[in-house]
């Protein structure tokens, strides 16, 4: 009945769907040690903090969804490695264009975790301060994030700073306009980009397959002329390498650089949907092992870098950061309408001022 | 189980009833197969009638609403899912530069059968840009149709009517409605006209025109005014383009008072076009301003504001109050 992205043994977990990704926990027993010990322990476990921060909120905002505090939620259980690593490769005043699904990034930057979690309440204290975290909105319209990134990139250059401006997406973004026509700009005018793109085989129900007919999709990056690199989005070491690798291009005036961060998406697509209805839970539960917390956590341990009590107590602190940060929700002061009314236009026109929110038409109470 | 459908399950009889009858109709749209599209309006069509009639698209609207437009071409009558409201706004190029005018461009010759669902509105607490109501850019957008209904019999009826139209006709369906109430319905949906309001309740002190989940709100409020001793009439507009003009007269010059009521901005929306209308047409037989209860000039907010910012009960009751003591 449904041939084309049935079910298959290609989406089983192996070696060949990482055909090409570059790797530090792939690596041989003593050339991974190695790695990691070029790395630093700073680094090393700086990465592993990062992740585990992610980790907690997104556990908590999963509880928080079920416990009616926060509305649907998309989680991005498996992608931490992806997140933390591409945050970590870049300076602070580098640009990041986060996605739905990279919704708490912001909080790697500084931001208190109860802003991005106000966001899924539906509480406007949500929206973090874009220009002193140089993070911008999260962004919902699949793909259109990409163009943005090229802007700030090109346009710094312009103004002759030093910045780089990252863009997150999915796979499933990779089928919009908007994608290609960011691509092909920012090799054109040679904008300091990074296009950060999850490939985590899955957009909503949509397998990848009828999403794309190339294999990889760091290969589409040719056709624009500029690099397309594929790494394993469940290595936190490795996708850190690849994009401070993209970044320091950038910055040397060699434009911009597809990442493909090649996972699987391990849970639902948000707290909505429901995958039995259209893949089979057992590809999950294969995947399983490739969770990224794990696997770095073995490593740092095998490497001798960390051990794994400390790790432990990184997870543990994050978690209490989180769950305090969900506890804060409950009481937050909403704003009234009226002043959201006020931050639409500098100068607020008479359609959105107090007098005209106050004639009965448009007046809640009375 | 309670008797009857949900406006949502008789958009999917519809559907299948349009998929059966006419071997040219085509669904796309994304996760629309096997997953049955989010709001699973087309649960089990892929299984009925395959994946190459109930097609699950890469996420391109741009290019799968201009693909629809190809398939009119080659004589294909399809019908297009919109994930939710705002993400028809990457199609918007495909329906204001071609959609809207191929007609037009054929000297009246051939038009295009095509239908794009959109899921609309506010009421669900969704994130941002789930809640939009982008109706009013479709009816300022010449050459398009622009529909919606209110309930699961109206759901069906204007959908296989939309199917069948010949010209492409965006139909708004108001999501927060999907499951909201239960109805008989026919084994088959007969067609009902595409340009007809509907009187909901009868009355003759004020009328309240409203469309889509509005009509709810309409209703309730009218049941509340009638306490108060007034009779309200309410009418579904169902046709955004083009309006119900000789209802719409009808009722101003019946009834002399009217509110119009909808959730999209105020500014220059159905209602603004309601209003110019009747004050052109028969400004003699109003007894009170025309007057709007609308969403504000601004984003939908998010969902914690979102009960505040669509119009309510309250505020529709009190805005009748107004026109009947005018
Ligand atoms: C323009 C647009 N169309 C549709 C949607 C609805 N939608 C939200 S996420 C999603 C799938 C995205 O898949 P992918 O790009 O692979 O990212 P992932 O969700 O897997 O992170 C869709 C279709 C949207 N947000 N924007
Ligand atoms: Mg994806």
């Amino acid at each position: 009945m449904r041939d084309l992205g049935a079910e298959s043994e290609d989406l089983a977990p192996g070696a060949e769907l990482m055909e090409g990704a570059s790797t530090v926990l792939g690596l041989p027993d003593h050339r991974r040690r190695e790695a990691l010990s070029d790395l630093g322990r700073p680094l090393a476990l700086g990465l592993f903090a990062a992740m585990a921060r992610l980790r907690a909120f997104d556990e908590r905002a999963v509880i928080l969804q079920r416990q009616g505090v926060i509305g649907t939620y998309p989680t991005y259980f498996g992608e931490e490695a992806i997140q933390a690593g591409s945050v970590l490769a870049l300076k602070d005043h580098d640009w990041l264009f986060p996605t739905y699904r990279q919704n708490s990034v912001v909080v790697l930057r500084g931001c208190p975790p109860e802003v991005p979690l106000l966001l899924w309440r539906g509480n406007p204290a949500g929206w973090h301060d874009v220009h002193r975290l140089h993070t911008a909105p999260v962004c919902v319209p699949v793909a259109t994030n990409y163009p943005h990134a090229v802007g700030a990139a090109w346009g710094s250059r312009l103004l002759g700073e030093e910045t780089v401006a990252l863009a997150y997406g999915g796979d499933g973004s990779t089928s919009e306009g908007d994608f290609h026509e960011a691509c092909n700009l920012a090799a054109v005018v040679g904008a300091p980009a990074i296009f950060l793109v999850t490939n985590n085989q899955w957009a909503i129900s949509t397998p990848l397959r009828l999403q794309t007919r190339v294999e990889r999709i760091a290969d589409k990056a040719s056709a624009y002329g500029m690099p397309g690199v594929r790494v394993d989005g469940f290595d936190v070491f490795a996708c850190h390498l690849a994009v401070r690798e993209a970044a320091a291009r950038a910055r040397r005036g060699d434009g911009p650089t597809l990442v493909e961060a090649v996972g699987y998406r391990l849970g639902p697509h948000g707290t909505a949907d429901e995958p039995s209805l259209y893949r089979d839970p057992e590809s999950a539960r294969r995947w399983g092992p490739w969770e990224p917390l794990g696997r770095a956590a073995a490593a740092l341990v095998d490497a001798g870098l960390a051990s794994p009590e400390e790790l432990g107590e990184l997870r543990a602190d994050a978690a209490a950061e989180m769950r305090q940060a969900g506890d804060r929700l409950q009481g937050f002061p909403l704003p009234s309408l009226e002043d959201v009314a006020s931050r639409v236009y500098r100068e607020t026109p008479w359609t959105l001022r107090r007098e005209r929110l106050r004639e009965p038409t448009y007046l809640e109470e009375g | 189980m309670p008797a009857g459908v949900t406006m949502v399950e008789a958009v999917g009889r519809a559907l299948g009833q349009v998929l059966d009858d006419d071997p040219r109709a085509i669904l796309l749209g994304e996760d629309i197969g096997v997953n049955g599209g989010v709001f699973r309006a087309t649960a089990g069509l892929q299984a009925r009638f395959g994946p190459d009639r109930v097609v699950d698209t890469p996420l391109s609207e741009a290019g799968f609403v201009g693909a629809a437009i190809g398939m009119c071409l080659v004589g294909l009558r399809p019908i297009v899912e919109i994930q939710f409201d705002a993400f028809v706004y990457p199609a918007f190029e495909q329906l204001a530069s071609h959609a809207g005018r191929f007609r037009w461009r054929t000297n009246g010759a051939y038009g295009l059968p095509m239908v794009i669902r959109i899921p609309y509105g506010g009421g669900t607490k969704a994130p941002e840009l789930h809640s939009d109501s982008p109706e009013t850019l479709f009816s300022h957008t010449p050459g398009l149709r622009v529909v919606a209904p209110s309930d699961p019999l109206s759901a069906g009826e204007m959908l296989v009517a939309a199917a069948a139209c010949g010209d492409p006709v965006i139909y708004m369906e108001p999501k927060r409605l999907y499951r909201r109430g239960r109805a008989e319905i026919p084994d088959r949906f007969q067609p009902s006209s595409l340009d007809r309001a509907q009187v909901v309740r009868p009355g003759a002190d004020v009328a309240i025109l409203a469309h889509g989940a509005m009509v709810e709100v309409a209703l309730e409020a009218a049941e509340r005014l009638a306490d108060e001793g007034a009779s309200v009439r309410v009418v579904d507009m169902r046709s955004l383009y083009p309006l119900d003009r000789e209802t719409l007269l009808r009722t101003a010059r019946e009834v002399g008072r009217v509110v119009v009521v909808h959730e999209a901005p105020r500014h220059s929306g159905v209602a603004a076009e309601v209003a110019a209308i009747l004050q052109e047409e028969v400004a003699d037989h109003l007894l009170a301003p025309v007057l709007r209860v609308t969403g504000m000039d601004m984003p939908f907010p998010l969902f914690q504001l979102e009960d505040q910012a669509l119009p309510s009960v309250s505020r529709v009751v009190r805005t009748a109050r107004a026109a009947l003591e005018y």
